[in-house]
């Protein structure tokens, strides 16, 4: 690594790292529990499996309210809001820099936890993926009601192809977000970051010029003097 | 006066507070004194059965009428009618007596006295004094039975309660005048004291409907599978309605009855066509499940109550039929009239029941059979003697009627007995045989010759034969809704939702567990797949580079 100085950094606050890790174990049992009863494998029986499944999905949805309520009210939305800038220079540094050694371009910062590539992850996950998951999973689950709210042109097997889909889709982003938790200066950097909330970053003009850049970038009214 | 409202106001507001805070876990409290921990389907079920009130205001054997000499049914029947003066005619409008349903014109010739098929004993006619024995009647010989006489009713057959009365098997309804040996079976059959049984009269039980329903098709359980001689003291692991370890209902209690007429279905015609608990109609037949159950058995909350829309009750209730005496699954008629040293023989398999007899060919017989599943609204639809068939195909005699489409209709559990049996060649049509009766009738039993049999038979029925005959592989359904079993012994939910289970065959529809998408089980894996190559990859070199730099 280069000799840059490493600044330990509060990155994420503690409801921030219950919801991510509620998060996880939620849709862990989801993915587990939604396969088994997709027929994929016998682990907990399908009677359990299902009814596990019902009891966590309809669990995280209300979960997920209270984070889209944080979300607003603390603003932390705007750390969601795709940029183009950097982007490509974010996909060189994992396809040439990081086998290089070099630093990364665009590193965490309290405004801006997400690089350009991370944000545009987070919010298809965020706001595209994971309501696919609740509304195709809310709607299998209320299956009986659906004559009863007008809903009866809804057919099952589109809403649970749909809702399979969408679990490997999530499975798929699980495999990529875990190996992507390696990639900090050291292996268990980030992982460490998202359990104590702290994270060692580097400190630097890089850092400086990224900071002013983005805030330039964002629209008037939405920087925030930057935290220390 | 005004701060005297605005108090008064406060309080009631208070009120109505706490009255909202304490009142519901009151009502909840009175139900769970009812409902501790089980369905509230069975706590309704038990409410509507828990005081069986039924009590007779008549002495029978007090009757005069019935303490004089009796030497015939008909005697008795006449002493019966002598009271009940409408009795023979209600039973005279009943399927119970004419054998022919009730809810389609005569001339079609629909039911067992007509032109309808099995692939058991096949059809009545040209055979009447030996099915008869199972008519509540005396004396049907053959088509000039007069349906009209009152006398001919038996009455005893389903009112007697000493359990002595028999009629002969072969003697077109009636018993026997003098002890005799029925060869069929080596069994001695007795006359009746007739005084006895007449004094012994009461509401039918099991035995009363066994007697024949128990063993149609000339046996115990040969015919529907979920009925035989096992139902006539069952514990409650066999049912848990008829245990005698339990509710230990009678017949009626379900199949309820009006003018004589008894609830259940009678070929196409379903049982019921609504689902009415006795809540939303007291007055209902109890035939259905939910009449006493409700259509939401289940405690709130639970899966089942939300399959009750299209998952029969019995599916799930009754894993297996004939749990406990075995049910003819396969009957051959083609290889009948094989003779062992020129002689008719008979041999029995496992179970200890016959798997052939010269006189009626091959048998399968099976124990806790797994039902099929069919969509099915109540009502069955069947062929007659008189339909066209493809004999290049399997002949469904009779197939339930109902779609996933069909509101009315639920995945029921059935039995189905396969049959090979004559048909005509020319005509395409199955065949009647003649099948009992002495030597020069031309019944098959007596001189093993199909043609001659088929000829008789077919004349029997009116109907015309060609002369060539062949035989035809058949199905016939029977609907399973007794032997509903313990909760504890229910159908679980994988045993449907897995691809290779009970629903397996039942198409035209998704089933989660049991149907999945290949295209997208083919997409889903090489996404989840390629991540996990391209993320190893990059692992691996992110490995190699970095041990590089460190030389």
């Amino acid at each position: 690594m280069t000799g840059k100085k490493m600044v330990n950094t509060y990155l994420y606050t503690r409801y921030e790292r219950f919801w991510h890790w509620l998060q996880t174990a939620l849709i862990t049992i989801l993915l587990v529990t939604g396969f088994e009863v997709d027929g994929l494998y016998t682990l907990l029986g399908y009677k359990a499996a299902s009814e596990v499944h019902n009891f966590v999905g309809l669990s995280w949805l209300i979960a997920f309210a209270f984070f889209v309520f944080w979300l607003l009210t603390t603003g932390e939305w705007k750390q969601y809001v795709p940029t183009t800038k950097k982007m490509f220079t974010v996909i060189h540094y994992y396809m040439f820099g990081i086998f290089r050694g070099d630093p990364h371009p665009v590193p965490k910062r309290k405004e801006a936890k997400h690089n350009p590539l991370q944000r545009i992850a987070y919010l298809s996950v965020a706001a595209f993926l994971l309501p696919i998951q609740m509304i195709s999973g809310f709607l299998y689950w209320s299956y009986n009601s659906w004559a009863a709210w007008g809903l009866d042109w809804l057919s099952l097997p589109v809403v649970a192809a749909i809702h399979i889909l969408g679990a490997f889709g999530v499975l798929s982003f699980l495999v990529g977000h875990v190996y992507m938790t390696t990639t900090g200066h050291t292996l268990f950097a980030h992982i460490r970051a998202m359990i104590t909330g702290w994270e060692e970053i580097q400190e630097g003009v890089e850092l400086e010029d990224w900071e002013k850049r983005q805030r330039k970038g964002r629209p008037a009214g939405e920087s925030k003097a930057p935290s220390t | 006066m005004e701060r005297k409202t605005v108090m008064m106001t406060g309080w009631a507001f208070t009120m109505l507070i706490i009255l909202g805070l304490v009142g519901p876990p009151i009502t909840r409290a009175q139900l769970e004194v009812l409902d501790e921990n089980q369905a509230p389907g069975r706590t309704m079920a038990q409410q509507a059965t828990k005081e069986r009130q039924i009590w007779i205001t008549a002495d029978h054997s007090r009757h005069e009428v019935l303490q004089q000499e009796f030497s015939s049914g008909p005697e008795v029947t006449k002493a019966c009618l002598s009271c009940h003066e409408l009795a023979a005619g209600q039973f005279h409008k009943t399927i119970h007596w004419t054998w022919l349903d009730p809810n389609v014109p005569p001339g079609e010739r629909i039911g067992k006295a007509g032109h309808s098929i099995n692939n058991f004993c096949i059809n009545i006619n040209g055979n009447e004094p030996r099915c008869t024995s199972c008519h509540a009647g005396y004396g049907w010989r053959d088509s000039s039975f007069n349906f009209n006489d009152e006398a001919a009713v038996d009455c005893l057959v389903c009112h007697e309660q000493t359990g002595t009365y028999k009629k002969f098997p072969t003697a077109a309804g009636h018993p026997v005048q003098k002890p005799t040996v029925f060869k069929g079976n080596k069994k001695t059959y007795n006359p009746p004291d007739w005084n006895r049984v007449a004094q012994s009269v009461g509401r039918p039980t099991r035995n009363n409907c066994g007697t024949c329903h128990f063993y149609g098709g000339g046996g115990d359980g040969v015919k529907h599978g979920d009925m035989d001689s096992s139902l006539t003291k069952p514990n409650k692991m066999l049912d848990v309605h008829m245990g005698m370890d339990g509710q230990n209902f009678d017949c009626v209690r379900c199949h309820t009855t009006t003018l004589h007429n008894i609830a259940g279905r009678t070929y196409a015609t379903p049982a019921a066509t609504h689902r009415k608990s006795l809540i939303e109609d007291d007055l209902a037949s109890k035939i259905m499940c939910e009449s006493c159950h409700s259509s939401t058995p289940h405690k709130p909350g639970v899966k089942a109550n939300d399959h009750t829309d299209k998952v029969a009750c019995q599916s799930c209730h009754i894993p297996q039929y004939a749990r406990v005496n075995p049910t003819k699954m396969f009957w051959d008629w083609s290889t009948a009239g094989q003779k062992k040293d020129g002689k008719p023989f008979a041999q029995k398999g496992p179970h200890g029941k016959p798997i052939y007899d010269t006189k009626k060919g091959d048998f399968r017989w099976e124990k806790d059979v797994q039902p099929a599943y069919f969509w099915f609204n109540g009502s069955i639809s069947a062929i007659t003697a008189r339909d066209i068939i493809d004999p290049s195909q399997v002949v469904d005699i009779n197939w339930p009627v109902g779609s996933r489409n069909d509101p009315n209709a639920r995945i029921f559990p059935f039995k189905v007995h396969e049959g090979r049996q004559p048909y005509d060649k020319i005509n395409k049509n199955l065949l009647i045989p003649k099948l009992f009766g002495k030597k020069g009738t031309g019944a098959y039993w007596a001189e093993y010759d199909w043609k001659k049999a088929l000829e008789k038979g077919m004349q029997a029925a009116g109907l015309t034969f060609s002369g060539e005959y062949d035989f035809v592989d058949t199905r016939y359904v029977f609907p399973i809704t007794h032997m509903v079993a313990p909760k504890e012994n229910v159908v679980t939910c994988i045993e449907c939702h897995s691809p290779e289970g009970r629903l397996a065959s039942l198409a035209g529809f998704y089933m989660p567990g049991r149907d999945s998408f290949k295209t997208i089980n083919i997409i889903g894996w090489v996404l989840v797949l390629g991540t996990l190559v391209g993320v190893t990859f990059h692992g691996l070199g992110r490995a190699i580079t970095r041990g590089r730099k460190e030389d």
